[in-house]
């Protein structure tokens, strides 16, 4: 039996994308599509919130993107080897009830987490348009899990290296153009693709669920560090959230307040890939 | 011959100017002669009243005559037979209000520094590592504890005395709740509180860390797993804002969040990688313990601090010797004002703060002169960060989760004198249940349901 918080399997994804699965057998039994956990790599290190992608067993998986310090001392982590915490489930599990026609939408990242949304709709039995949207074709990932997990995939390159060119709201208003009926949309990736998905569903009068990824650290409701104005009252994204009503969320507001560590994340991005040289240099 | 003088012997401390830059402890304790100077102005009275102010009823003049003995262990027994936490309670417990505010020396003159002894004898067993009252054989029987701070360690640790097997759950990667996340290293240092933690490891008590109750297991789930009383100490970690413009502007911080950052996520240590926002000029808004340490924080991060406070300085509800800590540092008391609304830059960050002045009215509910703003005496501060420190409330995740548990209209769990609740075999006390309060009244209302627990179980 492996120990307490073990990586069991890792699969580097794209040279910045990887999947870890981790035994952790209580949280493998509760976790719904949409809900996180908090992991520690090291002690001392960092508390990072990150979706659920998929449970099975013991095993719980979940998707980095290596984007400061934090996640690149957890990408140090091999298979075998122990996350200091890990701990979960958290937030509230995304509403799949209720719809039978939807489009999920997932931008770069945001695929992970969109990816076990899709699989739930599309398990209870809904009709799943995938929009899987990425800067460029050699970072495009789980295109074959998407592919399961939908009735159609499209996927977008920014660039157009890949399948159709340019942004995932350029698919989807084609898709609306062309006829296709939504009862509702999710969308799940960078703030500013949320942010411009659900003005296009506004216009277009389709309720739109979007999971927020604000900066947190208990994951509890205790530090109050994530609050989104949702309809202009402040919701805890921890809590309350991830998933709120797209079109109520105060988009610039989240998008100023994820830049709040800004450079002092830029610093340590920078101390950490100078210890990594210098210890390729040493 | 008791000593006469009308003043406390004098605790060393780190001068101001030198602590306000770090965060080594400010109160450096007593030595043997302070120790036993200060001991010996104890009248041993035949009624102490200090012993009444106390919410455990430690046995003070007992343990402060085995100080006068020069009977360490003796002391040290006295004290821990009524209270589990004794170097923490010696720390942070507003002693001007319980034991010392009874004290028939403060009639005339300064009490007796009860505090102040009773962290010497604790500090004393910890560092020769003394161990604490023995506990009774196993009686098989399983309670669970939601929670590690002052509540839950001390029905932990009570419960493991009688016999039981005990299970405490906490939601952070580190146990001792309000007193690893919230009061401040400087205040409390988290090895005094990791060797209290040890000591009850030591009694048998386990501890599942990261185990988010109502998430990960639901109370009805514990019992499935048989246990067979469940103590509810969970605190009030729920922040409240102000609820006024501008509070989600970049800047903008929970007392909660801030101290987090820096004590429990140890952004205090040079080269951590928790990020803490880099402040010029700080308002904390509140003016209990939280917004103290907070300010304290802040000061030693480099800024300007300013408390602002809705009402007088006779009104602040913050222990005296932290409001005489926090001058000291610098910290500046904006008293009898009150934020309306916080304004941004271009960027969505926090560059000032709109203030309106108050003066005191009639007394209202809590028996304090209301705060009443003074028309059209609104005011700007320029300031970069604001801390919210105005009071905490208790999270809603057990009793959203718990069918038939009650609660009041402010989320706090109704219990019985006895800690008792609606749910048979579920017991709760400290904040969970009061809303936010201090760490010795928790341990008094976990030292009471454990009683009440043993009693259940020995019915049952």
């Amino acid at each position: 039996m492996p120990d307490k918080y073990q990586i069991v399997k890792k699969d580097v994804l794209t040279p910045d994308i990887s999947r870890i699965s981790v035994y952790a057998p209580l949280i493998a039994k509760k976790a719904k599509a949409g809900q996180f956990i908090i992991l520690r790599a090291a002690e001392d290190g960092e508390r990072i919130p990150l979706t659920v992608s998929s449970c099975e067993g013991d095993e719980v998986t979940v998707i980095y993107q290596k984007v400061g310090d934090s996640t690149m001392t957890l990408d140090e982590l091999n298979v075998g080897e122990c996350l200091a915490d890990f701990v979960g489930p958290l937030g509230m599990p995304t509403d799949i009830d209720g719809c039978d026609n939807v489009a999920v939408i997932g931008g770069g990242l945001g695929c992970a987490i969109a990816l076990p949304v899709a699989a739930a709709l599309h398990k209870r039995g809904a009709h799943v348009d995938l929009i899987g949207g990425f800067k460029t074709k050699d970072i495009v990932i789980l295109e074959k899990e998407m592919a399961e997990a939908s009735d159609n995939l499209y996927i977008c390159t920014d660039d157009g290296s890949y399948g159709f060119s340019g942004f995932v709201t350029g698919k989807l208003q084609e898709l609306l153009d062309s006829g296709v009926k939504y009862d509702r949309v999710y969308a799940i990736g960078p703030l500013l693709m949320m942010k411009f998905v659900c003005k296009l569903t506004a216009a277009a009068d389709i309720p739109t669920i979007v999971s927020m990824n604000p900066i947190m650290i208990d994951g509890t409701g205790m530090c109050g560090c994530c609050r989104v104005t949702v309809d202009g009252q402040v919701k805890f994204a921890c809590v309350d959230g991830p998933d709120f009503d797209g079109h109520k969320v105060d988009f610039d507001e989240t998008i100023a307040r994820a830049a709040t560590y800004k450079e002092f994340e830029a610093m340590r991005r920078e101390n950490h890939k100078c210890r990594l040289e210098g210890m390729g240099n040493g | 011959m008791a000593n006469m003088s009308l003043e406390k012997t004098k605790m060393n401390e780190q001068l101001p100017d030198i602590r306000n830059k770090n965060y080594s402890e400010v109160a450096l304790g007593y030595t043997p002669e302070q120790a036993l100077n200060e001991a010996s102005r104890c009248l041993n009275c035949k009624n102490p009243a200090c012993v009444g102010g106390c919410p455990v009823n430690v046995p003070i003049p007992n343990f402060i005559k085995k100080i006068q003995e020069g009977d360490m262990q003796g002391a040290y027994d006295e004290l821990s037979s009524a209270n589990a936490l004794p170097a923490i309670c010696g720390r942070v417990c507003p002693q001007e209000n319980q034991c010392e505010g009874k004290c028939v020396r403060g009639i005339k003159g300064e009490p007796v520094g009860i505090g102040r002894l009773e962290r010497y004898v604790a500090d004393w067993a910890l560092e020769n590592n003394v161990a604490s009252a023995k506990t009774a054989p196993s009686n098989g029987k399983k309670v669970a504890i939601i929670g590690s701070g002052p509540a839950g360690l001390t029905c932990a640790g009570e419960l493991a005395k009688k016999g039981y097997s005990v299970t405490i759950f906490e939601a952070f990667h580190v146990a001792g709740g309000v007193l690893s996340y919230g009061i401040p290293e400087f205040r409390l240092p988290k090895a005094i509180v990791q060797k209290e933690v040890d000591n009850l490891k030591k009694l048998g008590v386990d501890i599942e860390l990261n185990m988010v109750i109502g998430k990960i297991l639901s109370i009805d789930e514990i019992f499935d797993m048989g246990y067979e009383a469940v103590f509810i100490g969970t605190g009030a970690g729920l922040p409240n804002f102000m609820n006024i413009p501008g509070e989600s502007l970049v800047g903008v911080f929970s007392a909660n969040e801030y101290l987090t950052r820096i004590n429990l996520m140890k952004a205090y240590k040079e080269n951590n990688p928790t990020p803490v926002y880099k402040s010029k000029k700080v308002a904390v808004l509140g003016g209990g313990n939280v917004a103290m340490d907070a300010a304290r924080c802040a000061k030693r991060q480099g800024a300007e601090v300013h408390i602002v406070y809705r009402r007088s300085e006779a009104e602040l509800p913050a222990r005296a010797e932290e409001v005489h800590h926090a001058k000291e540092e610098g910290i500046i008391f904006d008293l009898l004002c009150n934020p309306v609304m916080i304004e941004g830059d271009e960027q969505g960050k926090v560059k000032s703060m709109k203030l309106i002045r108050m003066e005191l009215g009639e007394p209202d509910a809590s028996g304090r002169r209301r705060p009443v703003p003074i028309e059209g005496s609104e005011f700007e501060m320029d300031v970069d960060t604001v801390i919210v420190a105005i009071g905490t409330s208790p999270n809603p995740l057990i009793r959203s989760t718990t069918p038939g548990l009650d609660t009041n209209k402010w989320g706090c769990i109704t219990t019985g004198e006895d800690g008792s609740t609606s749910r048979e075999g579920v017991f709760a006390g400290g904040d969970a249940s009061t809303g936010a309060a201090t760490v010795i009244l928790a341990m008094g209302a976990g030292k009471t349901a454990a009683k009440s627990i043993d009693e259940y179980l020995q019915n049952k």
